[in-house]
């Protein structure tokens, strides 16, 4: 029974971990299917989580910082389409400047406004996305193996938490099965068919970069007013390219997306869970194993030894209307 | 015809274009500045006495320079030949390792400049070694080089703080960080060179490798501009199935170029490592690797750019301290927004001037 409720806890703490993983890797799902490279999902989701953060603690209300968390991370969305759409500039080296650019600005606007190191003030409960009492928890809580699992782990979670397993079938039902999604997927694989058709492959993915900034503004709000009270400096430390690996080692679908994304947050939950711990006949094992594991496995699915993972074909090239 | 193919004479294209998008990216940084209630004149005024004002000042700057110009040159290989190389920064990290390694093993036997050789080729080795899995990858399975690249920062980083916590880590102390190197493995300040000038370095820890680093401007000049390999690289990079079709072997000369730019950005490794902390430490790359992004945008993917780019990004980081000192509102990442934005106008918006250019230039080339 021991055993069962740390398994309990773990389990717990892997949905917390993968939630943010979840909604950044659904918005580099939209850019990069619709042929826009996203290296700056984890500016977009800095960027939000600090906007949440300074509107939560103003306003006192999460929702506010949820929409300024949604209005920032798609105004970056916009100026990645600026540059790479509408300029044809290279999509990586504006999803890096991105990167720089938010991670810059969070803290030196937190230091003039809060003057706490980058830090914004800490939130009361009531600024802040706090857990949901699943109805008949009280009930099945004593039932052997499912009560724990239901009352500690389904059950208590914030709404976001929801949401982003919401979004799952709703993007899938988006990309899959409207006329939006089979365009914005083709628009992917060749935009000089989706533009002989007569439809505007630009809008196309300006629109497919707004979802994408809707979304990173989720992960963004999630980190900072529903999993911490506060923004923090640097608070989605590289998590934004977790996701990216994610999203690759899903090979660019919705659902394998939602299961890789456990599968790392329960990695990193797991690595939390085994410091300083022996494992019996192999001892310690370094924490640092289980943080470059999902790198690593992305690395060997990438060269095709774990099935292969490709990627939309006209990924990376602005389109250019031929002359 | 559309703008985009009109051609333009090299002073606009390489002079005013890259100046104008520097413009912008620093009247954008006044404004950030405005906004949270400083004056920009003042904060620049600042920043240039804090970079500039003093031989010490001077020195940081060319110390910070010195980084930037192996990781802008490790970024500009790659990029001639079509290759965008975001590892730079887990390529130095490694490198580090290599060139401490030689350090830790010859300091005690011989002067420096035993060493030194030894320590250029171990930091250069570990680091084209870091970028060889990429290479390999991105020649022989078609992944991506930008994406293994990224992975590879990181798991470089998980790497080192291992060996750092668990194998090299000096027994019985806390700090993650190797013993420091005696005189046979630290690289010698360059006191001289400031006092040609008349004045003196202070506490800057400007050293050896910031001529080592102006060396290999040199040869990245000569290879990629003087040398068959360096033909066959730039062909790659303008049209890798012209280069095909012409016989140029594409993954032999990817991978090659992977490891010129590994290799490079290893070095980088000697100025903080064996120059001024004389010890192996955690994340001691500090995002050069990524600063050398910007530099190699900035200045074209040329080594002599890349120098005044360099240059230009080392005084924005010992500027930026000073004025993080003066100015306590203002941090010391305000470097970073800068850097962000000099990335974005240099580099992804390098061409949003362009058509506004041609149309001026043809109406002055008519007249």
């Amino acid at each position: 029974m021991e055993y069962y409720d740390l398994l309990i806890s773990i389990l717990g703490s892997t949905i917390r971990l993968s939630i943010p993983l979840i909604f950044t890797a659904l918005a580099g799902l939209f850019s990069e299917r619709a042929g826009i490279f996203d290296i700056g999902l984890e500016g977009k989701m800095l960027a939000s989580a600090f906007a949440a953060a300074c509107v939560a603690s103003i306003s006192g209300s999460p929702w506010a910082g949820l929409g300024a968390g949604i209005v920032i991370s798609v105004i970056f969305g916009l100026l990645h389409g600026f540059a790479s759409i509408t300029n044809r500039g290279n999509q990586i080296v504006s999803g890096v400047a991105i990167n720089f650019l938010t991670a810059g600005l969070t803290i030196v606007l937190g230091q003039a406004w809060f003057g706490q190191g980058g830090r914004t003030p800490t939130l009361p409960g009531t600024a802040r996305f706090s857990g949901i009492t699943l109805p008949g928890v009280d009930a099945v809580r004593n039932v052997p193996f499912i009560g724990p699992l239901y009352a500690n782990v389904i059950s208590g979670n914030n709404i976001l938490t929801y949401l982003a397993f919401l979004a799952v079938p709703i993007s899938w039902w988006i990309l899959y099965r409207t006329r939006f999604g089979l365009r914005l997927r083709a628009v992917g694989e060749n935009p000089g068919a989706v533009d002989t058709a007569g439809i505007s492959v630009e809008w196309l993915r300006y629109r497919s970069l707004i979802a994408a900034g809707i979304l990173c503004g989720f992960s963004g709000t999630y980190l900072a007013i529903a999993q911490s009270a506060a923004f923090i400096n640097n608070m989605s430390a590289g998590k934004g390219y977790i996701a990216l690996a994610a999203l690759i080692f899903a090979k660019w679908k919705p659902v394998p997306v939602m299961f890789t994304c456990l599968l790392f947050g329960f990695l990193d939950a797991f690595a939390n869970f085994m410091q300083g711990k022996a494992v019996p006949g192999i001892g310690e094992v370094p924490v640092q194993i289980f943080q470059a594991l999902p790198y690593i496995l992305t690395c060997v699915l990438l060269a095709g030894f774990i099935g292969v993972a490709k990627p939309p074909k006209a990924g990376g090239v602005p389109y250019t209307k031929e002359r | 015809m559309s703008t985009a193919s009109v051609p333009l004479p090299n002073w606009i294209n390489y002079g005013l274009i890259p100046i104008l998008n520097l413009i912008v990216a620093f009247l954008i940084s006044g404004l950030v500045v405005w906004f949270i209630g400083e004056s920009p004149l003042d904060a620049l005024i600042l920043l240039l006495q804090g970079a500039l004002g003093s031989g010490e000042g001077i020195g940081f700057t060319l110390y910070y320079a010195t980084s930037f110009i192996f990781t802008g040159l490790s970024v500009a290989v790659a990029i001639h030949a079509g290759l965008f190389n975001i590892g730079s920064e887990g390529q130095a990290y490694v490198g580090g390792l290599g060139c401490a390694l030689v350090a830790l093993a010859l300091d005690k036997y011989v002067p420096w400049y035993v060493t030194m050789p030894f320590a250029v080729i171990g930091a250069a080795i570990f680091g084209a070694l870091w970028a060889f899995i990429p290479a390999w990858l991105q020649a022989k399975r078609g992944s991506h080089v930008v994406i293994t690249t990224i992975m590879f920062n990181f798991i470089a980083s998980a790497m080192m703080n291992f060996l750092l916590v668990h194998v090299l880590i000096v027994p019985g102390k806390m700090a993650p960080e190797t013993r420091t190197f005696l005189a046979g493995g630290q690289l010698p300040k360059l006191d001289w060179l400031m006092g040609i000038f008349g004045s003196t370095i202070g506490a800057a820890p400007l050293n050896v490798s910031f001529l080592i680093a102006l060396v290999m401007c040199f040869l990245v000049w000569v290879l990629v501009w003087r040398t068959k390999l360096g033909y066959e690289m730039r062909t790659l990079g303008l049209s890798p199935t012209a280069a095909v079709y012409a016989g140029i072997p594409y993954a032999r000369t990817v991978i090659i170029a992977m490891l010129i730019s590994g290799g490079l950005a290893g070095m980088m490794a000697l100025n903080p490592v064996m120059g001024a902390s004389a010890r192996l430490q955690v994340e001691f790359v500090l995002g050069a690797g990524f600063v050398g992004i910007a530099v190699s945008l900035m200045g074209r993917n040329h080594p002599l750019g890349i120098i005044l780019a360099a240059i230009l990004f080392g005084i924005l980081y010992q500027g930026g301290d000073a004025l993080s000192f003066d100015m306590p509102n203002i941090t010391r990442d305000m470097i970073v927004v800068i850097q962000g934005l000099v990335i974005l106008f240099a580099g992804a918006l390098e061409y949003m001037f362009r058509p506004a250019l041609v149309r001026i230039y043809q109406q002055f080339a008519r007249a």
